[in-house]
């Protein structure tokens, strides 16, 4: 009973998140099922068909396909852009730096159905209402990304002091050099975590992406269609990679920075 | 990427010592690309979307739309939607509410309870939440499912009605919406939670006795900056949101999101679903301020 | 070691060649605050040259500017004959250890070591490497990350990686601050035998007057962007010549005093009803006021009446008001007849009996202990700062 007393804390959290693995549990789950039906939405039978067989329903793979190339394109477009305005509010000085930071904190703070339907509105009134496709997604998954990006890698620059630079400067390098021997390899993680950060935003995103796709299809959007008519269940083995490739990366530079510290003992 | 870092050479002897941030056209051109995307693609179509707004409702993709300061768009789509828009706010404010509680107790017991595993508890956290959100939220319609062991359990203990249910009705939804934006609660809730010094509570259990008074006087108050934040997080998408009304509830359960998504693509009318999106907005950002406001001075007290 | 510069300095702007670090005129203006004020300085080639001031004194600037971090508002540096005023950072034969070391964390020890070689394209790098772990007694650590050695260690890797770069002048800004006090001790004394090994120019910042004079052939004390005084380090304390000097570097008693004759090398004081001699040499006060000074150890304490082994000036009538025994010496605040405490060590030899609070006694000091200060100055000056 005082054990349970001093625990319960730390049982309550394990508790909660252990439903937050509910879900995930039950997409692993029902990545190996053979469903009695197409409409029905039950575990039946195990069988290794789905992962095998898993480009087999219409159209899934070719989205998903579409939203790794939107994913890697606007991670790309917006790491650069972002890293560059992260670089430049951390150690240069301009005017408007406060306005530049409310444009960067808006586009975080607002419901992405205003994001979507603002974007929607400027393409119709530009009378690209026709053309909605890859361009118009991109533009829009960059311009929510971006903002994600610049505070990643803020904070990360943030958290450096520019002593180091001034020791590489005083060792000889040129300006040329201290940031890509100093620099560059230090705010790295940060940049990639950003990166990471962006594609899983892009590669997940279904309202903007929804309102301003006009007939092409994202991984999301094939989801949200067949949600409709009955799921197939290799869209459980797509739930299960993403979980699983993003926990092996999570995990693996945990495990990375853990052995470093442990060095330190 | 090589040759724009290349062309912003760090030039170290300029440093200002007061702020250290160097002066130059440098600084401009490294912000000038996010800056411009971001006017571009989030300033201008605000601006497109206030003009939408004022469109001449008469107006369609062949006839074209005239800007007519139509401001009577904004009172019909309110009177046309007012049910799913409070309703929004309502499930919003529910979700915002459990994931408060729930995010709490498990950024508590991750800054003070797990010690050395706190970074690995940390990405457990968020974890899940890397497969796409429909996916996971399909998965919970299952979990629900009128067949499924959760209703079975409920109905067994008699907490449900025989022919009860849980899809199609706000619970499910709630549920959803709690579920998915559960992470945007606890990462800044364990932000400032972490921050607090353990001495500082093991103080209050020495001056106060009881835990619960020191919990209120001291961890609470000390939490605040991460509930404010985590609250807004988690309130503004969820209110936004429509995917878990959608593949969880029935039309009853229909939110704003899902109106004006659907004026817009479906039904064409730009004016009228502009005019949603700005009603959206606006509440929200008069909601925010007020709870800014009065949060603000709650840390005063 | 002792010739301050001046003694040894051609008249500035002859163009003579100096191999020293010579500073002129130099200003350095933060907006409207001016934190270096119209400095010259000369440091000869081969000392190890302390600058020594409180925090904000500009001992740190005056430091960045000849590291090349800051650039002078206005005035020169030359060093070694070449104008590096304007010189870049990496530019210029001058290396730094920066107070917190600024190791980079992503390389390991050798290679933070090798770093300067490196960018200089230098031929054997890691020979060069060895040998100066070697001399910082790092050899084992040369493949472990900065944050995995301790703050001694780390204070090395930065002084081997300034060092290897063989520089004309070696930059020191509070070096040893992050250290505890025990290994700071350690550390003085090493990087007393480094730089006697390795021959370099070393300019020393600190804020710590022990170590400033553990290590240094020459201190020049620092005060709100102006040099107060420079010298030999018991040429500083003995004879200060400042207010300032005087309560920074050690403790000392400041009494008025009206000077009543100048004659010959002896210049006699009125101090509150007493006559006192202090050397002529040992004055530096021109108006007819001044503080007559004297360090507490240097002040006898006996019975009224007592002769004491200091002929010269004698002063009755104190009363003891404290008195703490701090095991080498005891420690007694004396109040004077006149209204003021001072202060006197005595050292505990056991020849001299304790004396308890509220005993009548009598002071005195050797007339050539004592100095005299300008009147003008605060008598209080420095004297907080110089007690941490």
């Amino acid at each position: 009973m005082r054990w349970l007393r001093e625990h319960l804390v730390l049982i309550l959290g394990m508790l909660v998140l252990v439903y937050t693995f509910i879900p995930i549990l039950v997409v692993v789950l029902m990545s190996f099922n053979d469903p009695a039906s197409r409409n029905v939405y039950q575990f039946n039978e195990f069988t290794l068909y789905n992962w095998t067989h898993l480009c087999e329903p219409e159209g899934m793979c070719v989205a998903l396909w579409r939203s790794v190339q939107i994913g890697f394109a606007a991670t790309l477009v917006s790491t650069i852009l972002g890293t560059l305005a992260a670089f430049a509010l951390v150690r240069w000085d301009f005017a408007l730096r406060s306005t530049t930071n409310l444009l960067i904190f808006l586009p975080m703070a607002a419901p992405e159905i205003v994001l979507g339907s603002s974007l929607l509105a400027l393409f119709v009134a530009a009378g690209f209402a026709g053309n909605l496709g890859m361009i118009t997604i991109l533009i829009a998954h960059i311009m929510f990304c971006l903002s994600f990006v610049v505070v990643t890698v803020r904070s990360r620059l943030a958290g450096m002091s520019d002593t180091l630079e001034q020791a590489a400067a005083d060792l000889y390098a040129t300006p040329r050099q201290t940031f890509w021997r100093v620099t560059f390899p230090l705010v790295f993680p940060g940049i990639l975590g950003a990166a990471l950060l962006s594609f899983s935003l892009s590669f997940d995103d279904f309202i903007i992406t929804n309102l301003n796709a006009g007939t092409t299809t994202t991984f999301p959007m094939y989801v949200w269609g067949a949600a409709q008519r009955g799921v197939p269940m290799q869209v459980n083995v797509v739930g299960t990679m993403m979980f699983a490739i993003s926990v092996l990366i999570v995990v693996g530079a945990e495990l990375n920075h853990r052995r470093r510290v442990r060095a330190l003992v | 990427m090589a040759s724009t870092a290349g062309a912003a050479p760090v030039a170290v002897a300029d440093v200002e010592p007061d702020t250290g941030r160097r002066r130059g056209l440098t600084g401009y051109l490294l912000i000038l690309p996010g800056v411009l995307w971001l006017v571009l693609f989030f300033v201008v179509p605000f601006y497109s979307l206030v003009a939408t707004s004022l469109y001449d409702p008469a107006g369609s993709d062949f006839r074209g739309y005239e800007m007519t300061y139509h401001f009577q768009n904004y009172w019909t789509a309110l009177q046309e939607y007012w049910t799913p828009l409070v309703r929004s706010l309502v499930y919003g404010g529910i979700a915002t509410l459990f994931c408060l509680v729930l995010g709490y107790v498990l950024a508590y017991a991750i800054a003070f309870k797990t010690g050395r595993w706190k970074n690995l508890m940390l990405v457990l956290v968020i974890a899940p939440f890397f497969t796409s959100f429909l996916v996971r939220t399909l998965s919970w319609k299952l979990i629900l499912a009128d067949d499924g062991f959760v209703v079975d359990f409920l109905q067994t203990v008699h907490l449900l009605g025989e022919d009860g249910r849980l899809l199609a009705t706000p619970v499910a939804v709630v549920a959803g919406l709690t579920y998915n934006f559960l992470p945007f609660m606890v990462l800044p809730l364990y932000a400032s939670i972490d921050k607090i010094d353990h001495r500082l509570i093991e103080a209050s259990s020495d001056l106060y006795a009881n835990p619960f008074v020191g919990f209120w006087k001291v961890t609470w108050p000390l939490s605040l900056p991460g509930v404010v934040s985590g609250t807004l997080l988690t309130f503004i998408p969820a209110v936004g949101d429509y995917i878990n009304a959608q593949l969880l509830g029935s039309p009853n359960q229909r939110m704003i999101g899902s109106v004006i998504q659907s004026q817009f693509t479906d039904a064409n009318n730009y004016p009228i679903a502009a005019a949603l999106s700005m009603i959206l907005m606006l509440l929200i950002l008069a909601m925010v301020l007020v709870y800014i406001r009065k949060a603000g001075t709650e840390e005063l007290l | 070691m002792s010739q301050v510069a001046e003694a040894s300095t051609p008249a500035a702007g002859d163009g003579t060649t100096y191999d020293g670090l010579r500073l002129r005129g130099v200003t350095k203006s933060f907006g409207a605050f001016t934190a270096v004020r119209d400095l010259d300085l000369d440091i000869p080639r081969g000392s190890f040259f302390a600058l020594l001031g409180p925090s904000g004194c500009g001992k740190t600037t005056t430091l960045r500017m000849v590291a090349g971090l800051e650039a002078p508002t206005s005035g020169t540096i030359t060093l070694a004959g070449q104008d590096i005023t304007y010189a870049k950072p990496y530019r210029r034969p001058v290396n730094t250890v920066f107070q917190n070391y600024a190791l980079f964390p992503h390389l390991d020890i050798h290679e933070n070591v090798a770093f300067g070689l490196k960018r200089r394209k230098v031929s054997g790098v890691d020979e060069k490497v060895r040998e100066m772990l070697a001399l910082v007694e790092l050899e084992s650590q040369a493949r472990k990350r900065p944050m995995q050695l301790s703050g001694g260690q780390q204070q090395r890797v930065a002084l081997a990686r300034a060092l290897i770069n063989e520089p004309e002048v070696l930059l020191l800004d509070e070096p040893l601050g992050a250290l505890d006090l025990k290994l700071r001790r350690g550390m003085q004394i090493e990087l007393k035998r480094i730089q006697t090994e390795v021959g370099l120019t070393f300019v020393h910042v600190t804020h710590d007057q022990e170590e400033a004079m553990t290590m240094a052939d020459t201190v020049a004390v620092m005060n709100a962007g102006v040099i107060e005084q420079m010298g030999a380090p018991e040429e500083l304390y003995e004879n200060p010549h400042t207010t300032f000097v005087a309560n920074f570097l050690g403790q000392s008693n400041l009494i008025e005093g009206v000077v009543k004759s100048r004659s010959g090398d002896v210049v006699t004081v009125d101090m509150h009803g007493i006559d006192v001699s202090i050397p002529a040499a040992r004055t530096h006060a021109d108006g007819d006021k001044g503080w007559i000074g004297i360090r507490p150890e240097k002040v006898l304490i006996g019975d009224p009446g007592e002769e004491l082994d200091a002929p010269g000036n004698s002063i009755p009538g104190g009363v003891v008001s404290d008195v703490s025994f701090v095991g080498v010496s005891t420690q007694y605040l004396v109040r004077m007849p006149w209204g003021q405490e001072l202060q006197v060590f005595q050292q505990n030899t056991g020849h001299r009996r304790l004396y308890r609070t509220g005993e009548p006694v009598e002071l005195s000091w050797r007339p050539e202990y004592a100095f005299l200060l300008d009147f003008s100055q605060d008598a209080s000056a420095g004297a907080e700062q110089g007690d941490d």
